[in-house]
């Protein structure tokens, strides 16, 4: 908002602007709260594979053998690394909103802080549950 | 001067009208999957990739099986909560009605078929 009054041309008369697209600045705040949303549905796609593939395992030899090679596969692969992170991302970001409905954490310095901590903290966590499971 | 509390203003005016049962239950949902997923997904991740046998053992194991039960009906029942919260934000009449709806009945469908392969798994 700061930017945007700073860039307010004079035919405006100074009155500061609507954020425009061009100068628009997203914030750390903001794009790491889409991510939680973005992340808890995403994450279903992992869930739902890991279901079938137990109801699989669960089933028979045949039915097994068939998901198992898709759950093991490049794809399968992507989806569990994807999802994987995708938790990861999800738990930190909620662990942060259960501290900011403690009331901590909400000035802007601070929140920002948290957002990185979400961001990298969640490929740090995903990369060291790969390497435990292997 | 006003007459209304602040409360008073505020109540039900946000995109689903209420919400202070629904926050709760996120809290304490999220908080117990705070607990169960890390081991969670150590227990999954090391059994997927093994026969079929090892996984059949793993999951006729008390922990992994009521871990997983736990995961999926504490998860599938945040899951449907806050993806709720997402349409209510999102969508509007008949669509939010039918998407929500959609999404309770997916998360309990993921919900029994995965304690269904428990039960086959375990007993």
């Amino acid at each position: 908002m700061a930017d945007a009054k700073r860039a307010a041309p004079a035919s405006s008369g100074g009155r500061p602007l609507s954020p425009h697209l061009q100068v628009y600045r997203i914030q750390m705040t903001s794009v790491s709260s889409i991510l939680t949303r973005i992340t808890g549905s995403a994450m279903m796609v992992g869930v739902i594979l890991g279901v079938w593939w137990l109801l699989a395992a669960a089933t028979s030899d045949a039915h097994f053998a068939r998901v198992d090679a898709l759950a093991t596969s490049w794809f399968g692969d992507l989806v569990f690394t994807g999802s994987l992170w995708a938790v990861w991302y999800h738990y930190l970001a909620g662990l942060r909103h259960l501290y900011y409905d403690a009331g901590h954490g909400l000035d802007i310095p601070t929140a920002e802080k948290l957002g990185w901590a979400c961001i990298i903290g969640s490929v740090v966590l995903t990369v060291i549950t790969i390497l435990l499971v292997q | 001067m006003r007459y209304l509390t602040p409360r008073k203003r505020a109540e039900g005016r946000g995109a689903a009208h209420h919400g202070a049962e629904h926050h709760w239950a996120m809290t304490v949902s999220s908080v117990g999957l705070a607990f169960l997923v890390p081991l969670w997904l150590y227990i999954f991740g090391s059994a997927l990739g093994d026969t079929r046998e090892a996984v059949l053992a793993t999951f006729s194991r008390p922990l992994p099986a009521i871990l997983t039960a736990l995961v999926l009906v504490v998860g599938m029942r945040h899951f449907a909560m806050g993806a709720t919260t997402m349409i209510e934000d999102y969508a509007r009449g008949t669509n939010r009605k039918l998407l929500i709806i959609f999404v309770i009945a997916l998360s309990w469908v993921i919900a029994a078929t995965g304690l269904f392969a428990l039960a086959r798994m375990a007993l």
